[in-house]
């Protein structure tokens, strides 16, 4: 999407995101990917595995894999550089103070020889945000407290924890240090479905209370529905459609997000759920143009060249034949 | 934990009785009757039955079994059949020299493996990390006995600076105790090193694609203190059995490096009693060897637990 469309850039913005790519050796995998937060805003990041949400996640936070580059600008408030690019010493002062993320897998996400009250604490000696190890530890329990574990979880181990308490602690390690922005990348995808309610509320809770924004990566959208107030839909390294979660939901615009919807339209009255035809290509073996024009029924001979984003950068998409709209 | 600390006790215990069976089998189905292996071909039929009477060869071999175990248990090792001299004082002495080499050969092999492993892993795509990996690779290939002939060449022959063989004991001059110990120890040391830096490599390589150093780094930590708070302690449990394994490596190098620089450690006592066909010299020695290498890995098995609390304390 274009930068010189966009009539309401905001400038108050948490996190403002300008034509990111990534690429790894000659493969595309995220395109150009405008985004913004504002404060205390709660975001989605929905796509399908492999449409390039967690890579996105991860050269916001600057901890992509070796081989694997990010271009283009992500600046957070409060942070005088630009993140892309910038080297170890300043990242590292922005991560886990400025900006946090809570990864998918909790079971391997914690140090296993270490006491979870020495993991939270560390979090905050490293940024010095608590006077020394005793007020670090005492803010531990606090930060325990509020995602509902008891005290003594402070002497436990990881491995005498169940996945959803071990992610509670890596959501309390997280926000540790008052972030602005709070990043999750499929918190609860890896939790029982009765857990999830518990954790999914624990990270609302936890960025209201902290006038955090919050950018949740998921594939689910009912969690989407449940968390997030804005929603940027990404398919084949691309942002196709964004927007309130309410219109994006019921008035799909982009094809692939009415797919989308389609495909996991839990009040239908059909036995079966209507899929999507054809399978994700292989990363950075999408078409040219439209991203979804391999599997769109709507497909033209125009939609080889790639869409122009319509509408402004908070609400709009990305369609040669765009869903129709449907006037309140 | 504590049931794993019986479990453990009582493996090293029956590790024991089978290996003391075993060495005491294996010697007494050597070919050839010892006490005329002692004497030689030459010796009288009387010479012959007078030693087998002297020492009881004659006797059961359950009976000698537990008679030389029960000997060991009191410290006491048997007299030679050859010198008639009692080895448990020969053998506790050479031991300490042993004992000396073999640990002054650990501790240079890890100063060397564990920094350079972890370089070779946290650079593995770059330059000096497959510079270090080529160096170690061309160390594993080395014999200790090559490397210490080649030791000996530049810094006792060549250079001068240290002495080429010998063995001072530490309380009577330990300077020259220390100059001695150095080349045969390098030469012991280096090639363990060499191998064990693979090993640390791997376990080093295995930890940081961990998701927890992701989150050490998401926490602000910088990629080398991430590692060192986060990633080396883990890492130490691969790399200790390892290190339990390689002492009995060490000790078979042992007998080799002390052949090299003379020193009189177990090994040369061991082919010393090979050598003057001293049946229970090499029966004891053997024994004493077995008994150190299962005492380590007992002693390794213990440090696993120290290292890594899931098999110290349970689910609540």
């Amino acid at each position: 999407m274009s930068v010189v469309a966009d009539v309401n850039v905001r400038t108050s913005d948490v996190l403002t995101v300008r034509g990111l790519t990534v690429t790894v050796r000659d493969k595309t995998l995220v395109s150009d990917v405008d985004l913004s937060v504002g404060p205390g805003e709660r975001v989605g990041l929905i796509g399908e595995s492999g449409s390039g949400k967690s890579l996105t996640a991860l050269s916001v936070l600057g901890l992509l894999p070796e081989d694997v580059t990010a271009s283009g600008s992500v600046r957070l408030t409060g942070v005088d550089h630009e993140l892309i690019g910038a080297d170890e010493r300043r990242m590292s002062r922005v991560r886990g103070r400025r900006l946090a993320m809570v990864f998918q897998e909790p079971m391997t996400a914690l140090n296993p020889t270490m006491r979870i009250g020495d993991q939270i604490a560390e979090a905050m000696l490293i940024h010095g945000t608590r006077p020394g190890r005793g007020a670090a530890r005492a803010a531990a329990v606090e930060l325990l407290e509020r995602v509902q574990l008891p005290p003594d979880t402070l002497r436990a181990y990881p491995h005498q924890l169940s996945g959803g308490q071990r992610q509670r602690v890596v959501l309390a390690l997280a926000l540790a240090n008052d972030p602005a922005l709070l990043i999750c990348d499929e918190p609860t995808t890896a939790l029982d479905v009765t857990v999830q309610a518990l954790v999914l509320d624990l990270i609302v809770k936890g960025v209201v209370a902290r006038a955090a924004a919050l950018l949740f990566i998921t594939h689910d959208l009912a969690v989407v529905a449940t968390v997030c107030e804005r929603v940027l839909v990404m398919y084949g390294g691309r942002v196709v459609e964004s927007g309130p979660v309410g219109e994006v939901f019921t008035r799909p615009r982009h094809r692939y997000t009415e797919g989308l919807l389609a495909a996991s339209d839990l009040e239908t009255t059909q036995r079966r759920l209507t899929t999507i035809p054809g399978n994700v290509p292989p990363a950075g073996q999408f078409p040219s143009g439209c991203v979804f024009r391999t599997r769109c029924r709507h497909a033209t001979e125009v939609c080889a060249t790639t869409p122009p984003w319509t509408g402004s950068e908070t609400t709009g998409f990305a369609c040669h034949h765009p869903a129709e709209a449907v006037d309140d | 934990m504590i049931i794993r600390l019986i479990e453990r006790t009582a493996v090293l215990l029956v590790s024991l009785v089978v290996s003391s069976v075993l060495v005491f089998a294996f010697m007494a189905v050597l070919p050839g009757d010892p006490a005329r292996v002692a004497l030689g071909v030459n010796a009288s039929d009387e010479a012959v039955a007078e030693l087998r009477r002297q020492f009881g060869l004659g006797r059961p071999l359950p009976t000698q079994y537990f008679d030389w175990l029960g000997g060991l248990l009191r410290g006491d090792f048997g007299t030679s059949y050859v010198s008639k001299a009692e080895i448990g004082p020969q053998v506790f002495d050479r031991f300490q020299v042993t004992l000396w080499l073999v640990l002054a050969g650990m501790v240079i092999a890890l100063v060397v493996a564990a920094p350079a492993g972890t370089v070779m892993a946290a650079r593995h795509r770059k330059v000096s990390g497959l510079a270090l990996s080529a160096i170690s690779q061309l160390g594993v290939a080395v014999p200790a006995f090559l490397a210490g002939i080649l030791l000996i060449m530049l810094f006792a022959v060549k250079l001068g600076w240290l002495p080429a063989n010998g063995w001072t004991p530490p309380a009577q001059d330990p300077g020259m105790f220390v100059r001695q110990l150095i080349l045969p120890a390098l030469s012991l040391g280096l090639v363990q090193g060499a191998v064990l830096t693979r090993y640390v490599r791997s376990a080093v390589l295995d930890v940081l694609r961990e998701d927890y150093l992701r989150t050490a780094r998401a926490k602000g930590l910088r990629p080398f203190p991430a590692l060192w708070r986060h990633g080396i302690r883990n890492a130490a449990v691969p790399v200790v059995t390892v290190l339990g394994l390689q002492l009995a490596t060490l000790l078979i190098g042992a007998v080799v490096v002390e052949r090299v620089f003379v020193i009189p450690g177990l090994g040369s006592l061991l082919l010393d009693g090979v050598s003057n066909r001293d049946l229970l010299l090499v029966q004891d020695v053997v024994m004493v060897l077995v008994v150190a290498v299962l005492v380590v890995n007992f002693l390794v098995d213990l440090l696993y637990v120290a290292l890594d609390p899931r098999l110290r304390v349970g689910s609540r």
